[in-house]
């Protein structure tokens, strides 16, 4: 039975317990902020630290640029999948790593919760704006890995869908398979509906997207434009003539003080990157299980950069 | 007092009761996942328990099994199962994965409260000419009552708190905000998320603590001026020890 020095027990760790719970929220509303500023990386020399997201198709971006740089007569130092923009920002924005291919919509995103910015232009400018100062964004590639309206080809032919609009033609109200937050997003059900005037369902498919999109169980897909299954299935983006998705471009973002030597190498690289290369590129890694390394050297030899 | 205050906000904000993921709709997703697979989970676990509690036999493969099974991560199972068994079949690979995760309360639960019953008294039962159906239903199952409701509170809620991986699996449930959150870099909503669940969570406990006291059977249940007859003494322990 609980005795009265049992229930003062109680109640002091309920106390402790609840204390503890309030003072948690003491902090800043980003518990993923970390302290900015520590101490540059070593900007000295010719030596130029790449990193990469955990993410196959940044890799091989990462490892052209390392390439290009080692062919120009830098020492090059990989740092690849780091993770997420929450792991590696702050290495980033330290001066830990010099250089990181990038995607100019979600990285807006991530700095600038608010930016309206959705045209490749747009939402370059915006970036270059909202980039700390040590960080510097090079040239944008046509080459890009953005969101997408994507239906599969036959249900496109059977309905004559050719733009997003489109989809106010279907008799029943479609579903709209993707991340999460795509449901929160301007792009996202809320966007096609003011944008558009298109009303969608959602549903949260996450990874298993495109599987849930052959399935029939959405009818139109958040399919990111750099994946190898646009060369690989049967399915088609519509087209957003209103720029209503934003776009997310391959851009580099370089530290401030190495920019302008890395430009000179980067520079040509983004302007020869277009969006039909990195679907290939990506289908060589999936499919053929190609390595890195050798997509890289193969598209730079092909484009004449090496 | 910033996140948390934000977090109360965004829980009580009218926008919650809104829409496909309105709050009661999350709720209700999270508790049909964890009664259907407790119950799934009950409908294997208490037979099995219960007849090694009354036999006696195949104490050591039990333990072996429940050991094993607590040892299997339920979010890495999950994924796997739905890899395995495709996109239109998730809320089974979901069920699997929290049956999986709740037989070994249950099953621990259901043989446990069999042996700290008293031998005497299961004999006692047997010499007065029970049979062994009738020794399960009137002696062993109502004294190992405390320790079985103690061995459903523990499997509820280790599945209440793991049914919010269901979210990552387009299923729902009080993981959804947590889930949507942590992308969308909204802390105050993952916060709130995480706060719900662990309400939930007590509220449970809560509540079948409760249920634990009250399942004690009137027989062995008052404190009892310590009359020296071991069997008394023995029962009462298991009921204060469940309790």
């Amino acid at each position: 039975m609980i005795n009265a020095r049992k229930s003062r027990l109680a109640l002091a760790v309920g106390v402790a317990v609840a204390a503890t719970l309030a003072l948690a929220g003491c902090g800043s509303s980003n518990p993923l902020d970390e302290p900015t500023g520590s101490a540059g990386g070593d900007a000295g020399g010719d030596t130029v630290v790449v990193g990469s997201q955990a993410y196959f198709s940044n890799e091989i971006v990462a490892e052209i640029y390392a390439q290009a740089l080692e062919n120009d007569g830098f020492t090059v130092e990989r740092k690849f999948n780091v993770g997420q923009r929450d792991a590696y920002m702050p290495e980033v924005e330290s001066g830990a790593i010099d250089l990181f291919p990038e995607y100019t919509g979600n990285l807006l995103e991530y700095l600038d919760k608010d930016a309206t910015a959705t045209s490749p232009d747009d939402v370059y400018a915006a970036l270059q704006k909202a980039l700390p100062d040590g960080l510097t964004a090079l040239d944008y590639a046509q080459a890009s890995d953005q969101d997408t309206y994507t239906v599969t080809k036959k249900f496109a032919d059977e309905n004559g869908l050719t733009s997003i609009a489109d989809l106010s033609k279907l008799t029943t109200k479609p579903v709209l398979g993707g991340a999460p937050e795509l449901e929160q997003r301007p792009y996202g059900p809320a966007g096609a509906k003011d944008v558009y005037g298109v009303d969608l369902d959602f549903s949260a498919t996450g990874e298993s997207t495109l599987e849930s999109l052959l399935a029939g169980q959405v009818q139109v897909a958040d399919i990111y434009t750099a994946a190898p299954a646009f060369k690989t299935e049967d399915i088609v983006a519509l087209k957003d003539p209103k720029n209503m998705i934003l776009a997310s471009n391959i851009v580099p973002i370089a530290s401030s003080d190495l920019a302008d030597k890395i430009a000179e190498v980067i520079d040509p690289i983004s302007a020869a990157l277009s969006a039909e290369d990195l679907v290939d590129m990506n289908v060589q890694s999936t499919v053929d299980q190609a390595s890195a390394k050798d997509i890289a050297a193969k598209w730079l030899k092909d484009k004449g950069l090496i | 007092m910033n996140l948390f205050a934000d977090a109360l906000a965004w829980l009580f904000s009218p926008d919650r009761l809104q829409g496909q993921y309105a709050l009661p709709v999350l709720l209700g997703q999270h508790l049909l996942y964890t009664v259907i697979s407790v119950a799934v989970a009950a409908a294997i676990a208490l037979p099995a328990g219960w007849l090694i509690g009354h036999t006696g036999k195949g104490r050591e493969i039990a333990v072996a099994i429940s050991g094993a099974a607590r040892a299997v991560p339920s979010f890495g199972l999950l994924v796997l199962l739905v890899l395995l068994l495709g996109v239109l079949r998730t809320p089974l690979a979901a069920v699997i994965t929290f049956v999986l995760l709740a037989i070994p309360s249950l099953l621990a639960g259901a043989y446990t409260g069999f042996e700290a019953i008293d031998r005497r008294t299961v004999d006692a039962a047997r010499a007065v000419g029970m049979t062994e159906w009738q020794i399960f239903t009137k002696v062993e199952l109502p004294l190992g009552m405390p320790l079985l409701v103690g061995g459903i509170r523990s499997a509820l809620l280790q599945v209440i708190a793991t049914v919010t991986i269901a979210a990552y699996v387009n299923l729902g449930g009080l993981g959804w905000p947590i889930i949507q959150g942590i992308p969308l870099r909204r802390f105050d909503q993952v916060l709130a998320g995480a706060l719900l669940v662990a309400v939930l969570a007590l509220i449970v406990d809560l509540l079948l603590a409760i249920a634990q006291r009250a399942v004690v059977p009137a027989g062995i249940r008052s404190a009892r001026p310590a009359s020296d007859s071991g069997r008394r003494r023995g029962s009462h322990r298991a009921a204060s020890a469940a309790a």
